[in-house]
C-alpha cells in the first residue's frame, strides 16, 4: 500500500525521556509492527517516509533525537550514545516493538538498541548517514569542546560536537551485536546496507548476526519475522 | 533548607573541624547554574577542589578550611545535579570538564592549583590535558585509574549479563524523570549513606546529610538528581585513561587509598608505576579508604602543603 496523502501536519507524539521531550513523528500510519527511523546526526525525522521504505507493510515512524529536530535541546550539552539509545528506548516502549532504520549516529544506535532490546527490536537496518564513525576506535587528543554560543534552536551544536567525537570500540560494537543474535530468536538481527565502513561497522559485518544485504531484502526480511 | 531545624538536626549540623564556606555563589555553565563554595582570603593563590560522584562540595567543610587556614584561596563547586547546583538533562563526562572550565573561569586565577577526589580527579586529569596552561599544580586524591582488566567470564555469562545490565539503566531511564528521592530524617539519610562509606562515622554522614540534603514537609531528602545512578556502562577503558596519565605535563601528587570499599577504586601503586610523568610522586597511604581527605584531613593537608612547598 502507498503513503497516504496527507493535508495537515503529520501527527507528532510527545514522550518524556528523563526531563527530555521527544518527538515521535508518524510518516506513515498503517497496521502492524512499526518501522522506526533513527536520524543522522544533525538531522532531523523526514517530512515524508523515504522512497526506499515503502515497501514496508506497516507503519512509519521516525524518533527527533534529543536536541534534534522537534525536541528539545538540554542545556549545557552532555551528550553521548547510550543516552540517545535510551532516546530510541522511549519511542520503542511506545510502539512496544519496532523494526530500526538507523541512518549514520541513528544507525549506531539501532545496533546499541537492538543489543539491549533484543526481544522488542525486530532487526535493525543500518544505512549510511552522518555520524556513521563517531570519534573512531580510540579517544583522540583530550579537547573540551564549546561550540557556538550563539547558536539558537535545533540541531543542538552540542550534540554535533560531542557526537561526532565519542569513541567506538569494534569489541564495544560487537557485545550489543552478540547479545542481539544470541536474545532475539532472529538469525540476522541486524542488516548492514552500507558503503562506508568505519571499524565497529566492519567488525559487526563480520559477525555471525549480521546480513550484508540491501535495504530492501532487508525490509522484506523483517516483515516476515514475528 | 526550608523547614527550621530540630535540637538534635542542629546538633547534627555541626562536627568538629567542619566549616561552611566564607563565599557562596553560583556561575553560568551554558545556561545551567552551577554552586561554588569558597573557603580563605579571595586575594590568596587559588587552589580548585573537585569532588567525587555522588558527593558535593560540602564534602571538603574540614580539608578546605585547613587548606584555607594556610593562606589558599579555596574553591570548590557542586558538579551538576549535585549539591546546589542544577538538575540538568544530560550528565557525561565531557559536560563535566565543560562545567568545570566554567568555574575555573569564575575564578580568574590562572595558572591554579587542581586537588580532585576520586571521579574528580578523573575529570581534572582530562581538563589538565585538554588545557594545560590553566593548572600549574595537580593533586590526585584515589582518582588514579586502574589498569587490572574485567574479571574473567566467559562470554556467554558476560552476553547476559550486560542483557542485564543495559535492560536495567533503560528501565531506570524511564522513570528518571519523574524519580523523586525517599524523605527520611537525617538519621536515616546518614546510615543509608554509611552503606556506600562504611569507614565514615555517622557523625560526619549526619553532617554531611545537613548539608546536601534538604529539609521537605515530610522529611529530609538529598538534594542530588534522582536520575543520576552509580554504575552503567560505556566504550570508555580504564586501559585509556592509564596510559594517558603518561602524558600529564604538570607536578603531580597522586595519593592512594588502601583499604578497599564500595566506592573505591581499589588502585595499587605498582599498577600506576609505569604510567606516571617524570617526576611524579605517587604513595599509597596505609590504612585508609577511599575518602582519603575525609579519613585524615590534616595527614592530606601536610602532604599537600609539602607538594607545593618543593615546587616553590
Amino acid at each position: 500500500m502507498r503513503s497516504a496523502e496527507r493535508t495537515g501536519p503529520r501527527p507528532v507524539e510527545r514522550l518524556h525521556h528523563s526531563k527530555v521531550e521527544l518527538a515521535l513523528h508518524t510518516l506513515r500510519a498503517g497496521e502492524g509492527r512499526a518501522l522506526l527511523l533513527l536520524h543522522g546526526l544533525g538531522e532531523r525525522t523526514p517530512a515524508a517516509a523515504p522512497a526506499e521504505l515503502l515497501s514496508w507493510p506497516g507503519p512509519i515512524c521516525g524518533l527527533d533525537f534529543t536536541g534534534h529536530g522537534q525536541s528539545t535541546i538540554p542545556r549545557g550539552g552532555g551528550y553521548t550514545c547510550e543516552i540517545l539509545m535510551g532516546d530510541a528506548d522511549t519511542a520503542l516502549r511506545h510502539l512496544k516493538q519496532a523494526t530500526l532504520v538507523g541512518r549514520g549516529l541513528g544507525a549506531y544506535v539501532a545496533l546499541l538498541l537492538a543489543g539491549a532490546r533484543p526481544a522488542e527490536v525486530r532487526g535493525a537496518i543500518l544505512r549510511d548517514g552522518l555520524g556513521l564513525a563517531g570519534g573512531g576506535p580510540t579517544p583522540g587528543t583530550p579537547q573540551v569542546p564549546f561550540p557556538n554560543p550563539s547558536a539558537s534552536g535545533t540541531p543542538d551544536p552540542f550534540a554535533l560536537a560531542e557526537l561526532s567525537r565519542d569513541v567506538r570500540p569494534p569489541d564495544y560494537a560487537t557485545a550489543f551485536l552478540r547479545q542481539a543474535n544470541e536474545l532475539s530468536g532472529l538469525d540476522r538481527p541486524v542488516s548492514v546496507c552500507c558503503a562506508e565502513r568505519p571499524d565497529w561497522l566492519a567488525a559487526v559485518a563480520k559477525e555471525p548476526g549480521a546480513l550484508e544485504t540491501h535495504v530492501g531484502e532487508a525490509l522484506r526480511l523483517y516483515a516476515s519475522v514475528r | 533548607m526550608t523547614a527550621p531545624l530540630t535540637p538534635e538536626e542542629a546538633a547534627a549540623a555541626r562536627f568538629p573541624g567542619a566549616r561552611r564556606p566564607d563565599r557562596q555563589r553560583f556561575v553560568s555553565s551554558q545556561g545551567l547554574r552551577l554552586a561554588v563554595s569558597e573557603w580563605g582570603d579571595a586575594t590568596a593563590p587559588a587552589i580548585l577542589l573537585a569532588h567525587g560522584g555522588f558527593d558535593f562540595a560540602g564534602t571538603f567543610d574540614v580539608f578546605a578550611p585547613i587548606l584555607a587556614g594556610a593562606g589558599y584561596r579555596v574553591v570548590s563547586w557542586d558538579q551538576r545535579g549535585h549539591g546546589d547546583s542544577e538538575h540538568a538533562e544530560l550528565y557525561s563526562w565531557d559536560a563535566d570538564v565543560r562545567d568545570m572550565l566554567a568555574v575555573l573561569d569564575s575564578i580568574r586565577a590562572d595558572p591554579l592549583i587542581l586537588i580532585g577526589h576520586s571521579k574528580g580527579g578523573a575529570i581534572s586529569t582530562h581538563l589538565i590535558q585538554a588545557a594545560p596552561d590553566r593548572v600549574r599544580a595537580f593533586v590526585n586524591l584515589d582518582g588514579i585509574p586502574s589498569h587490572r582488566p574485567p574479571p574473567d567470564v566467559a562470554d556467554h555469562e558476560r552476553t547476559r549479563l550486560l542483557a542485564k545490565e543495559l535492560s536495567g539503566w533503560l528501565d531506570h531511564r524511564e522513570q528518571a524523570g519523574s524519580k523523586v528521592r525517599r524523605p527520611d530524617t537525617i538519621d536515616g539519610l546518614a546510615r543509608r549513606r554509611q552503606r556506600m562509606n562504611p569507614r565514615l562515622s555517622l557523625e560526619w554522614l549526619r553532617y554531611l546529610a545537613t548539608v546536601g540534603a534538604r529539609k521537605d514537609p515530610d522529611g529530609w531528602r538529598w538534594k542530588i538528581d534522582p536520575a543520576l545512578r552509580p554504575g552503567g556502562f560505556g566504550p570508555w577503558r580504564a586501559t585509556w585513561s592509564m596510559t594517558r596519565f603518561a602524558s600529564l605535563p604538570v607536578p603531580l601528587l597522586g595519593v592512594l587509598a588502601t583499604e578497599s570499599e564500595p566506592m573505591g577504586w581499589d588502585t595499587r601503586p605498582e599498577e600506576v608505576q609505569p604510567y606516571l610523568p617524570p617526576g611524579a610522586r605517587v604513595m599509597a597511604l596505609p590504612a585508609v579508604g577511599h575518602f582519603v581527605h575525609i579519613e585524615q584531613p590534616q595527614r592530606i593537608a601536610d602532604l599537600v602543603f609539602e607538594f607545593l612547598g618543593d615546587l616553590s
